[in-house]
């Protein structure tokens, strides 16, 4: 049942002979060796396998191939262009916000796809934005510092 | 490994070997669990390479605490080098030294006093060879940013990697020469930068999981309903006709092999088994009373004076029970492992924080000697106390021997709900009383399997008994329908809950305010400082609870890191508890990364909500009934109140822990903030709004 499924995956066209049913993330972890994206719970609860499709954020877990098909996909190892962190990542690092970091990847990605949506969101928005996000470690106050710096530093036109 | 071979692998340089200073009884502790000695050969130790760059090595792990930072911040102010200079590569059984584990918030506390002074012996076999080169007195020479200069002269210089150069050093020096006074200090102390914080923004941080082998399959393992359960009858037939599947049975593992997870998931969900389940007797309404019935007698933890003198000395007596549920760890990695087996020598990758006992654990399951296992500690996403054991890992190592090849096990969320090793359920009872005068004069204190970590007083009491049957980790007896352990700050979450309430409940009863009732019964001066502290910055007005205010305190020593924790709570209709505002004061000795102790008491802060308010695992017997976070709720960013941390000064003591104290103090403090906002006092946890309706006062 293996069908070709031609898309973008962080900014160069791929095409995959592939079950259409299976699992995005799967096939970005085990077949593509993109192993930024996390799997945390399976059921598209905790974010951590967040992937922006035409910089949505979506759950790669419950994310089937045959929806890839000619759309865009970026993962967290997409997200800094020409070596240079994206704004949201210098500001995670600025932050000092990951402690285990295992929620990072897919943290940063729906926060991507949140400022795009909400250029300048009020501190209610972004806990909206994010709160299906877990984190267990506890690091929502500083994610939420470091979204608000991100979104300054990109009105002063920082990129993107 | 031969210190030669050690040497060569991690390349030339200058070597200092040294020994990790930690206290008579903990080596007991250790001796008794891992029945191993430090090594006497070599130990902790560090390098300094030909390009100058220094390499810490150290058998902890890195979890999410920053204790890599941390330890690179010790050695940079040490060896007078920047701190991009520095290295500190963790829990590589090859490389590293032997360690028990990492937890107990022992890291910085234990292994940096140690690695501080191999540091400074490490400058001054620098300043040796330095002397050798520039032929001038040592005593002439300084140190400053990787470079030992002639102190008149700062011109005439040498780099550490010059001094380093083609040298295979290994030096011990007595008498140990004298580490920097902490006056001097330029980096450690101030606020450092997360190491591995690029890594982590970008993806490329490296977890068990995300090693890949040539030709590694994935692993999915067949699991029982519930804990006891056996298998009765079972159909593969299912499961061989997936494309690339390969089975394999081995006495008790039967595991579906693939070269994908998912297509590995998939063939195991065509497994056909069918499994007797035994009778539960117990669940999460039942557990306490079980509990008390099956206790053992007991151990005296402490006491002072005695408990008849005390009762007589009481003017008013306090009898309570406080009930704790079982707590899962849920850290957002499940426990994960690859393991590869080549030419009789096996390598795992996991996610633990005990590397040198799994080391040993895969030795013996799969029938090799010790020195021909390496475990390798990636990154590790979230223990919190649960990643002790090992079983992933030695499932990984017996599957790769088995399917002679690399194997990954990795944990679905619904496995590591399963075998997490939870936070016991527990019962402390607690008779105290009070004099005429309101002051503290008795406390027997009975605490059942909780475990007896900050039981101890530190309130002026002269006569006690701390009592404690059954450890966090030692059920026995049939306590337990399932596994249990350590769980972030194991024991004081729940002893800090029943002491601080209770504490409470006798201040509302004296009709007093419950921090001056704190302070009128505490001699110890740190947690005054503390608990002061925390007041100033929350604004805190004396005032008899419940005043409607919704404001509470609690403090805790533990392990001698002093918190003081005050919240400010909300109560909605429903029952629901929103905590508005936290304030937390700490007093944790020399702080080595201000930073890095300020995330973590506001991780602290924002993960101890979840067992104060909403976790608890729902079971009948072995069967465990919350399986991911849809049932089983952990913190939201919603939850997260305004947080705001104190770092006490106490330049006089040495580091001390800083990973658990803050989470310590969370399940009292709320609960004291919910029976000052509306007279309901908890006595259990989590406070779930149907309990705390319950508890309500009538009218």
């Amino acid at each position: 049942m293996k069908e070709t499924i031609p898309f973008e995956l962080n900014g160069r066209p791929v095409s995959l002979e592939v079950d259409p049913e299976r699992m995005l993330l799967w096939i970005l972890r085990d077949e593509i060796g993109l192993t930024g994206t996390k799997y945390g719970c399976g059921e598209g609860i905790c974010g951590a396998c967040t992937v922006l499709v035409d910089g949505e954020a979506v759950r790669s877990c419950q994310y089937p191939m045959k929806d890839v098909r000619a759309k865009k996909v970026m993962t967290i190892e997409g997200l800094a262009a020409e070596g240079k962190l994206h704004p949201l990542q210098e500001a995670f690092v600025r932050h000092n916000v990951m402690q285990c970091g295992f929620c990072t990847s897919g943290m940063i990605l729906t926060a991507h796809s949140l400022l795009r949506k909400k250029p300048q969101p009020s501190r209610e928005e972004i806990v909206q934005g994010m709160e299906d996000h877990l984190c267990r470690c506890g690091t929502y106050m500083r994610t939420i510092q470091a979204i608000e710096t991100a979104a300054q530093e990109m009105k002063k036109g920082a990129r993107r | 490994m031969k210190r030669r071979e050690f040497m060569k692998l991690a390349g030339g340089g200058v070597f200092v070997f040294f020994t990790v200073g930690e206290p008579p009884d903990w080596l007991e502790a250790q001796q008794r669990a891992g029945g191993r000695e430090y090594p006497s050969d070599f130990n902790a130790y560090l390098r300094i390479a030909e390009d100058g760059k220094v390499t810490g090595f150290s058998g902890k792990i890195e979890m999410g605490q920053s204790t890599q930072t941390a330890l690179a911040q010790i050695l940079a102010e040490e060896l007078d080098v920047a701190l991009d200079r520095v290295d500190v590569i963790m829990g590589d059984t090859a490389l590293c030294p032997w360690d028990m584990g990492t937890f107990g918030s022992r890291s910085i506390k234990y292994f940096g006093p140690a690695l501080r002074q191999a540091a400074a012996e490490g400058r001054a076999v620098l300043l040796e060879l330095a002397s050798e080169r520039l032929k001038l007195p040592a005593a002439q020479l300084a140190t400053k940013d990787g470079l030992v200069y002639e102190k008149p002269n700062p011109k005439n210089r040498v780099s550490y990697g010059d001094l380093a150069k083609g040298k295979m050093i290994e030096r011990h020096i007595e008498p140990k020469p004298p580490v920097k006074p902490p006056k001097e200090y330029m980096i450690v102390g101030r606020p450092a930068d997360r190491m591995d914080a690029a890594l982590k923004a970008t993806g490329k941080a490296q977890y068990a999981g995300d090693i890949r082998l040539p030709g590694m399959l994935y692993a999915r393992i067949l699991r029982p309903p519930a804990h006891g359960a056996k298998l009765k009858a079972i159909d593969l037939s299912g499961a061989e006709k997936i494309e690339g599947a390969r089975i394999i049975r081995d006495s008790d593992i039967i595991a579906v092999l693939h070269s994908s997870f998912d297509l590995a998931e998939a063939a195991l969900s065509k497994v056909k088994a069918e499994w007797d389940v035994p009778e539960a007797t117990v669940d999460e309404e039942t557990i306490h009373e079980h509990l008390v019935k099956v206790a053992p007698a007991g151990d005296v933890v402490e006491e002072k004076g005695n408990l008849e003198e005390g009762r007589k000395l009481s003017a008013a007596v306090f009898e309570e029970s406080y009930l704790g549920p079982y707590v899962a760890h849920a850290p957002m990695e499940p426990h994960t492992a690859t393991a590869t087996i080549e030419g009789g020598s096996a390598t795992v990758w996991a996610s633990t924080q005990r590397p040198f006992g799994l080391s040993e654990e895969v030795a013996q399951n799969v029938g090799l000697a010790l020195e021909k296992v390496r475990v390798i500690t990636p990154f590790v996403g979230g223990g919190f106390g649960g990643k002790n054991s090992g079983r992933q890992a030695v499932e990984a190592a017996r599957l790769a021997k088995l399917a002679g090849a690399p194997v990954q096990v990795a944990w679905s969320r619904s496995e590591e709900f399963f075998y997490d090793t939870f936070q016991p359920a527990s019962v402390v009872k607690i008779v105290s009383g009070l004099d005429g005068a309101n002051r503290l004069v008795l406390w027997d204190y009975d605490i059942f399997f909780a475990g007896e970590r900050t039981s101890q007083p530190f309130y002026d009491i002269p006569h006690y008994r701390i009592l404690s049957r059954g450890g966090w980790g030692r059920g026995g007896g049939g306590a337990h329908p399932f596994a249990v352990g350590a769980w972030r700050a194991p024991g004081s979450n729940t002893n800090t809950f029943a002491r601080e309430v209770h504490m409470d409940l006798m201040a509302a009863k004296a009709g007093l305010d419950p921090l001056e009732f704190r302070m009128m019964n505490l001699k110890d001066e740190r947690m005054k400082r503390v608990l002061t502290a925390a007041a100033d910055q929350f604004g805190w007005k004396p005032m008899k609870a419940p005043s409607g205010r919704g404001v509470g305190v609690a403090c805790v020593n533990y392990l001698n890191t002093y918190v003081a924790t005050m919240a400010e709570v909300g109560v909605e209709k429903s029952g629901a508890v929103k905590v508005k505002r936290v304030v937390c004061a700490q007093d944790m000795g020399r702080v080595i990364n201000p930073d890095g102790a300020k995330a973590q008491i506001e991780g602290c802060i924002t993960m101890g909500l979840g067992y104060c308010l909403r976790e608890e695992i729902h079971f009948r017997g072995g069967d465990i009934r919350d399986r991911n976070f849809d049932t089983y709720e952990i913190p939201r960013f919603s939850w997260l109140p305004k947080i705001e941390t104190i770092l006490v000064e106490n330049q006089g003591l040495e580091p001390q822990g800083g990973g658990e104290p803050p989470i310590v103090n969370m399940g009292a403090v709320v609960a004291n903030a919910v029976f000052d906002a509306t007279g309901a006092r908890l006595k259990r946890l989590p406070i779930t709004p149907a309990r705390l309706k319950a508890a309500l006062p009538p009218g």
